[in-house]
């Protein structure tokens, strides 16, 4: 498998990362050298095997479906690089 | 000796005979931080803090209410959230973030009563190996060969430079592929990575969750002891922290190993190996035999396959888990142009706030997660990882204790090296740590000799998952029997 530099287009967009034109065949060309390394994978027999879901045969903890925290609004939106009227703001999403 | 150079157990007796105050010391490390600012080790300085951790610290002491953490002054890996302290993450994306709440493993140490002075310098996100993809630019290797600035390793590089040049007496690194362990092998000094779970990442900035695991970054394998015991908890923040009490580490040090059986992984010796380090992983093994333990080869298989596997499985992560940095909610968000909608805002923030290598990973994981690829790369290599676990599995099972093997492949290189090589020579550092992520072990990194160009090696060992006790134990006739008592010749 390869990408090429409209592919790389494609994975660029789906990561949310803007690119210009101009840097997409090295970035490609990068990409690529990074799965050719991963491909050595397909030397290994993974017959009749699962996954690795985690390190630990645990199930994962449960707990009751109460409220715990919450009321703290203002420290929440304290980080946000733009937050009105008790809001994240985000430029116009919908015309 | 001046008081930044003491180890902890050396500082905490004396704090508790009284002969020192955690004033004091923290004054010492705070001078030495200063002074040490060539090494840009720290980034962000916390001395109000300090000082005043430091005289509540003098209050418990003073009432013997003083656990062994108490009046020790550490540094922050800049990838714990500290709230009302920046962390970045070395990354211009968190550039103001000012959490609003404390990590678990620095709440356990300020409840154990450390000192903070400040936060550490680190990879953009944990993601590299030599400290260079920093926002804050390169941490300094304190150790030198010749005039080139040497690398501290990474992604924890700030913690180690920090730790071997005495700017503090311990230090917390993190560590997914090697983090912590290449860095204290680069600089001389002790790392641990706990077993996956057995310390809390709830406030720890995330890369590649089924991987990262916090740990101790000391001068001396009895302080990692007392240091992981103080980091470790149960959490219930943490769905992933292990339901087991955390055991007295530093009572597990009897230095008997006798009857152990240590295992020589034969896949550990690469070709192209450094013929000083494979003499050193020798001499290691020789000094475990002389204090009882019995040698034995083992085989590991698919250890050739650690590396690309985890290079599908921590992108992978990373992709998922840096998806949150979109300019929303926290951190830096791009200048936007004249019509720019929300999707032109995601992509701008995240092309300027995240570093190459960042985005290299981020990209990579997106594409082995994308649709018609997921099977062929991110289960294959979840596949090949099952088979990496069950040989560690087969080897403990066949009654292997714990496993000796060379920490890095090399000594520290010089800053800016690898500045035109393929991204993948500079993953091939992990090469002999990041196994042990991949199967949720404890490693431990030991100092245990110089090279010839007088430049500090390290060997690691590998224990049973949970056995961090007889690890550390392990480590430390390792650490008595190499004797390595080396210090950077200061130039800063």
């Amino acid at each position: 498998m390869s990408i090429d530099p409209s592919e790389a287009r494609k994975v660029a967009h789906l990561a949310r990362i803007a690119v210009q034109d101009e840097a997409l065949p090295a970035l490609a060309a990068e990409l690529n050298g990074i799965l050719h390394f991963m491909e050595q994978l397909n030397e290994v027999d993974v017959t009749g095997v699962e996954p690795m879901t985690g390190v630990e045969p645990m199930r994962l903890k449960r707990r009751e479906d109460v409220v715990t925290d919450g009321d703290m609004q203002i420290r929440i939106l304290r980080n946000a690089p733009d937050a009105r009227e008790g809001f994240f703001a985000v430029p116009k999403v919908v015309e | 000796m001046s008081l930044q150079q003491l180890t902890i157990a050396e500082a905490r007796d004396r704090l508790r005979a009284g002969d020192v105050t955690a004033t004091d010391l923290t004054h010492a490390c705070l001078s030495a931080i200063d002074a040490g600012s060539p090494l840009n080790a720290f980034v962000h300085h916390t001395p109000d803090i300090a000082l005043a951790q430091a005289e509540a610290a003098d209050q418990r002491l003073r009432a013997g209410d003083a656990p062994s953490m108490c009046g020790i002054p550490v540094g922050i890996k800049d990838l714990f959230c500290t709230r009302g302290v920046a962390s970045q993450a070395a990354s211009r994306i968190l550039e103001g973030f000012l959490p609003e709440y404390e990590s678990t493993v620095t709440q356990n140490l300020f409840d154990a009563g450390a000192v903070m002075l400040g936060k550490l310098n680190m990879d953009e996100f944990a993601m590299g190996s030599s400290n260079e993809t920093s926002v804050y630019g390169n941490a300094v290797n304190p150790w030198k060969s010749g005039d080139a600035p040497l690398t501290p390793g990474g992604s924890s590089g700030g913690s180690a430079a920090a730790v071997a040049a005495d700017l503090c007496l311990a230090a917390t690194g993190t560590d997914t592929g090697g983090s912590i362990r290449q860095p204290a092998a680069f600089t001389g000094i002790v790392g641990l990575k706990p077993t996956y779970g057995r310390v809390s990442r709830w406030g720890t900035i995330a890369f590649a969750s089924s991987l990262d695991q916090a740990g101790p970054m000391t001068r001396t394998v009895r302080d990692a002891a007392i240091m992981l015991g103080a980091m470790a908890s149960v959490d219930p923040k943490d769905s992933t922290s292990a339901d087991r009490p955390v055991p007295d580490y530093e009572a597990a040090l009897t230095g008997d190993i006798r009857g152990r059986r240590i295992g020589i992984p034969r896949e550990y010796r690469m070709d192209g190996m450094s013929p000083e380090i494979d003499a050193l992983w020798k001499q290691g093994a020789e000094m475990l035999r002389d204090a009882g333990a019995e040698i034995v080869d083992i085989s590991l298989p698919h250890t050739k396959y650690a590396l690309p596997a985890y290079y599908v499985i921590a992108p992978a992560e990373a992709s998922s888990n840096l998806a949150r940095y979109d300019g929303v909610r926290y951190g830096r968000r791009a200048a936007l142009h004249a019509g720019d909608g929300v999707t032109e805002m995601y992509e701008r923030t995240r092309a300027e706030g995240f570093g190459p290598e960042v985005q290299r990973r981020v990209m990579i994981g997106t594409y082995v997660l994308s649709a018609g690829f997921y099977d062929a790369y991110y289960n294959l290599a979840r596949k090949v990882r099952a088979l990496i676990k069950r040989d560690f599995d087969e080897a403990f099972a066949g009654g292997i204790d714990t496993i000796l093997t060379p920490t890095t492949p090399s000594a520290a290189f010089p800053l800016g090296s690898m500045q035109d090589a393929d991204p993948v020579e500079m993953y091939l550092n992990d090469v002999f740590t990041v196994t042990v992520n991949l199967a949720g072990l404890p490693g431990l990194s030991v100092p245990v000799g110089l090279n010839s160009q007088g430049l500090p090696l390290g060997l690691q060992l590998i224990g049973r998952p949970w056995d961090e006790g007889n690890l550390l134990n392990h480590g430390a006739v390792l650490e008595k029997a190499a004797g390595f008592s080396a210090k950077p010749k200061r130039w800063w």
